[in-house]
Formats: structure tokens, sequence, C-alpha cells
């Protein structure tokens, strides 16, 4: 069984998001930049798929759009353990393009592993595009993912619950937390092995993006909090009713 | 042309979250000079489908098929993408639920159409088709456009809310031709959250933290759930500590909610977190640190020790319902 896992490349959780002075695109100025977290978590899982598996996953392989600038991204996920990283080397315009330029390279795997969304614009589409593009089954919401007697054993969350299903590969599993309990933090040697593994330049293909971000606005600022003190907390339920009138 | 929605059922059951999507799409084709039409899968009563026409949508195309309970994200992208085409639907407009986010960007490649998630509200512009879309998880919006000729959104639940305007009921059979072999997906178990509010349908979300101290403190923030006809929610901390479900867990890389209300007990509002609750109309902070950037979030708060003040909620709670 071959593994694809899409990485994206997306500002640390923690960055105070600001854009430029005419809010046309991010200000990525002083900004770390990490593995998409659900990303990461989808490898931190292929790898323990792998360790665990006797040899029935032959090959876990990274890949994302990205310039020069995100290999850095690529190689912590190949010191994860990832055998090896492809870049194809584009802008990520929109999610359309960026499944149009991995359909080039997704062919041939068994299991392609995509996080819910990206941490940055939210786009929650490039998995189910890829498949859709490839011709492949997928699942979504996948919270949970093991191997019995070479089929796919899935659990996935639906509005309202959980199942527990099984789907035919090659299957796109798009994977949101549980998937993995935490992410996999690199060990030194696998920093060191990583230096060695092959990371793949490929060029992009002509694809035409059908939306595009115009521009920023930040959510309206709100009004000082109205506290109320703890023996009084009675009355914050009648302001709920009264002032806010959302009770 | 026309304005395409899907409408999910739950067991042959409608949500809120199909009222709205009528409510956003009767609006928007109303605006669009188009037909409004929706697409039911999976069997419904007509007495359940007559309830969308109480929200502006009288063409509802319905199939009985029963293999749609499987949620078999291939057959049903294929189904709309039929129904579509059949309408010929310039705009397709889904749930940003599980559902929507796993099938939209199927049908969008189907219909060669630009997609947009997580849509917030009425398009600020319908030439060029302009709509306000969450990004950074919560923390900010873009305008995005979408240039193609069909367009797919998801709309964000609670972004637009329930607009009644009751119009005839006319429901028509919809042959899909599908076979089994579009249907892959095999349910082996489920498990329903039965007597539960869904968190993405819940106008009220009741919410816990690290600041509850063990997942044996949820009694009473379960009873004033209960009480408010509330979901209930946690920060990630405390489910990653299994106090709680992941499915509770909101917040930047849990579920991302916007209700009327929102409960934050014991929670210090991390950055990550107030992404995913941002959008809530109104927050409530109850916090010992009278510090913690929850404050900086929320509309109402109290500096002060959640098990005292929980046990006063419940009872003013008690106290409104009974006056009315």
């Amino acid at each position: 069984m071959k593994i694809l896992i899409l990485i994206g490349n997306v500002p640390d959780t923690t960055t105070k998001v600001k854009f430029n002075a005419d809010r046309t695109a991010f200000d990525a100025s002083g900004v770390q930049w990490i593995i998409n977290p659900w990303d990461e978590l989808a490898l931190t899982r292929a790898m323990e798929l792998k360790e665990t598996s006797g040899g029935a996953v032959e090959a876990v392989v990274v890949a994302n759009v990205g310039r020069a600038e995100t290999e850095a991204t690529l190689r912590k996920a190949l010191a994860i353990g990832a055998d090896k990283a492809i870049r194809i080397d584009a802008d990520p315009k929109e999610a359309g393009y960026v499944a149009s330029q991995l359909a080039t390279i997704a062919a041939g795997y068994d299991l392609i592993m995509a996080g819910i969304e990206a941490a940055d614009y939210n786009g929650n589409a490039v998995g189910g595009m890829l498949a859709e593009m490839l011709g492949m089954n997928s699942v979504s919401a996948v919270s949970g993912i093991q191997i019995e007697n070479g089929q796919l054993k899935i659990n996935r969350e639906i509005d309202g619950g959980s199942q527990v299903v099984g789907l035919p590969m090659p299957l796109v599993a798009i994977v949101q937390k549980g998937i993995a309990k935490e992410p996999r933090i690199p060990a030194m040697r696998g920093i060191m092995m990583a230096r060695s593994k092959p990371l793949e330049v490929v060029q992009p293909i002509d694809a035409a993006p059908m939306t595009n971000m115009v521009t920023f606005e930040m959510p309206p600022a709100k009004a000082a909090c109205k506290m109320i003190a703890e023996d009084q907390a009675k009355d914050l339920i009648h302001l709920l009713r009264d002032e806010a009138k959302v009770l | 042309m026309s304005v395409l929605i899907y409408t999910e059922n739950w067991d042959g059951k409608f949500k809120k979250v199909s009222f709205e999507l009528a409510s956003y799409a009767a609006t928007v084709a109303k605006a669009m000079q188009l037909p409004v039409i929706a697409l039911s899968l999976g069997p419904v009563d007509d007495s359940e489908l007559s309830k969308l026409s109480a929200y502006g949508v009288s063409h509802i195309m319905k199939n009985s098929d029963e293999r749609f309970n499987t949620l078999d994200n291939q057959a049903i992208a294929k189904a709309i993408a039929l129904a579509a085409e059949k309408v010929k639907a310039t705009l397709i407009v889904l749930a940003h639920n599980n559902l929507g986010k796993a099938v939209a960007p199927r049908l969008a490649v189907r219909q060669k159409a630009g997609m947009v998630s997580a849509v917030h509200g009425l398009p600020f512009s319908y030439d060029p088709f302009t709509v306000k879309k969450m990004v950074f998880t919560g923390k900010a919006f873009s305008h995005a456009v979408i240039h193609s000729g069909v367009k797919v959104i998801t709309l964000a639940s609670n972004s637009f809310g329930l607009v009644e305007n009751k119009v005839d009921f006319a429901p028509e059979a919809f042959e899909t031709g599908l076979g089994d072999a579009d249907f892959v997906t095999r349910i082996e178990q489920t498990n329903k959250i039965t007597g539960k509010v869904l968190l993405n349908d819940a106008d009220i979300v009741v919410s816990g933290g690290r600041g509850m101290k063990s997942g044996d403190n949820w009694g009473q923030l379960e009873e004033l759930a209960n009480l408010l006809g509330a979901g209930t929610a946690c920060s990630r901390p405390v489910s990653d500590e299994g106090w709680r479900p992941h499915s509770e867990h909101v917040g930047q890389t849990g579920k991302i909610i916007a209700p009327n209300l929102y409960f934050a007990f014991g929670i210090s509002g991390a950055i990550q977190h107030l992404g995913g609750v941002s959008s809530s109309k109104i927050i409530v902070a109850v916090n010992k640190d009278p510090d913690a950037p929850i404050f900086e979030a929320a509309d109402y708060g109290i500096a002060g020790d959640v098990f005292k003040v929980l046990p006063q909620f419940i009872e003013a709670v008690k106290e409104v319902k009974s006056n009315g």
C-alpha cells in the first residue's frame, strides 16, 4: 500500500493575523510557517500505520503546492518520517487550482490523506476535488483509520453522531481531529535523515483559477465586556433576556 | 437557470440548517431573478418536505432511495450534479456541515464550478459574484469572487438565519438512475447522538474548559444546557484530556460555530479557541482570572468561580422560564 499525504504550508496557529495596507493580501512578515495541523495529524497516523502494518504500507509520500520557501515545511514532514516529498512549484492560488496540480502527481496511491481544512483560507475543498478529478472514492470527517486484513476500517463523524465505515481503495480520506492523538515531533535522528531524503520538484500545469479573494476584513471590534459580580450572577441571565434579547 | 439547494434530512426529518438554506436561497434567487429548487435525497414524507415551503421554496425534487442514507459522498455528489443539470442550476448551495463539506468539492469539479466554503450571509454583489467568507479560522473574513458560470457555495450555519415566507408546495419525483455500484460506502456501525442538540444546529451553546477541573464536573453544565435547549461544547485541552469527546471541541482545530449565545465556563480564551467561536452573537465568559483573554472577546463576563456561578445561572434560567 502506498500512502500520499497532502501538506499545506500555513502560518502558525498562534499568528496574529494582519493584512497589507489596502487589505488585499495577508501580511506574512514575521510569520512562522508550519505544517497545516490536520495534515500533520494525517502524516502522524500514516507513520503509525506504516510502523504497525507489518510491511503492508510500503511508502508514505508527502506533496504540496508551493514555492521554494515551503521546502522547510516539507523537510519537517520528512523528519517526522515520510519517505519522499514532492513540491509542485507554484503559488497555491485556490482549491481548484491546487487540486488540478496535485492530480498530476497523485495517481497510483492506494490511500491519499488530506486535512479537512487549511488553517489559512479554510477552503475545505482540495481533498474532495482531487478525488473527483482522479475518479477516486472519498470519505470525509475521518477521525480514525485502521488497516484490517488489507482493508481500511474508517471512523467518520456525521452530523448527529459517528460511524464505522468501509470503502474500497483507492480512497481519499479527508481527516480531522482524532485521526492521531497528537502530532509527532521529529526526533534528532529523523531531522538528520530528512536531509538526505528525496525532495522532488515538479513544474506546474496551466489551470485557470475560478475564484479569488479580492479583499480582507477583520471581525468587527467588540464593545467592552460588561462585568457582573460573582454573587450577582442571576442578573447576567436577566441581561441576556432583557438587554441582549438572546433568551 | 436556477438556484439549487441540497436539503439534507436526518432519519427523514429536516433540521434548522435546511430551513436556513431554504431561507437563504429564496432570498438570493429573488435577487438573481431565478427560480429556487430544493433537492431531497432519501426517504422523507411529503408532510416533512412541505415544511421547506414555509421558507420560500415551493419546487422540491425528491428521491426516496434509501441507499442515500449511507451518506455515500460519491453517490450524493452524482445525484446533486444530475439534478443541477436538469434544472440548469447556476448556483448550488449546501450547508457548511460534515456532509456539505464532503460533497461540495466533488460537485464543484463535476460542474466545472468555482467553489467557496463557509460563506457568511448574502453576497455583496451578484456580478461579479462576491461573497463574504471566513478565513484564518474565524480570525478574519475575505471577500471572494467566483468567476465560473456555475458556482458552488457552502453556507456557514447561523450566518443568515430563518426568513419565513410561505409559498405553494410543489414536490416532484426525481429519478437518479444510480446503480448499486455508485454506492461504495459500507456502514458497519452507527452511533447516533440522541436527545442532544447538534452543535452546528444550536442557537445556544454551553461550553467548558480546563477551569471545570475534571470531566466529572459537567453535571451542572449539562443541566444548564438542557434547561436552555443548548448544545454542549468544550475547549481543546478538555477533549485532549478525554474529559469530553472530540466532536464537542470548538476552536481552530475543532469545530467553528456561530450560535446566538455562547457560554464559556473556565475557558481562558486562547487565540485558537476564540477563532472558533468569535462569530457568536453574544459571548458570556465565566473565569476566575479577570485578565483572561476570553473577557476581551466576551459581551458579558463574571470574574469568579464557575462552581459558584453555575447554580445561580441554573436557578435564574428556571425563574425566567417559569415567568414566560
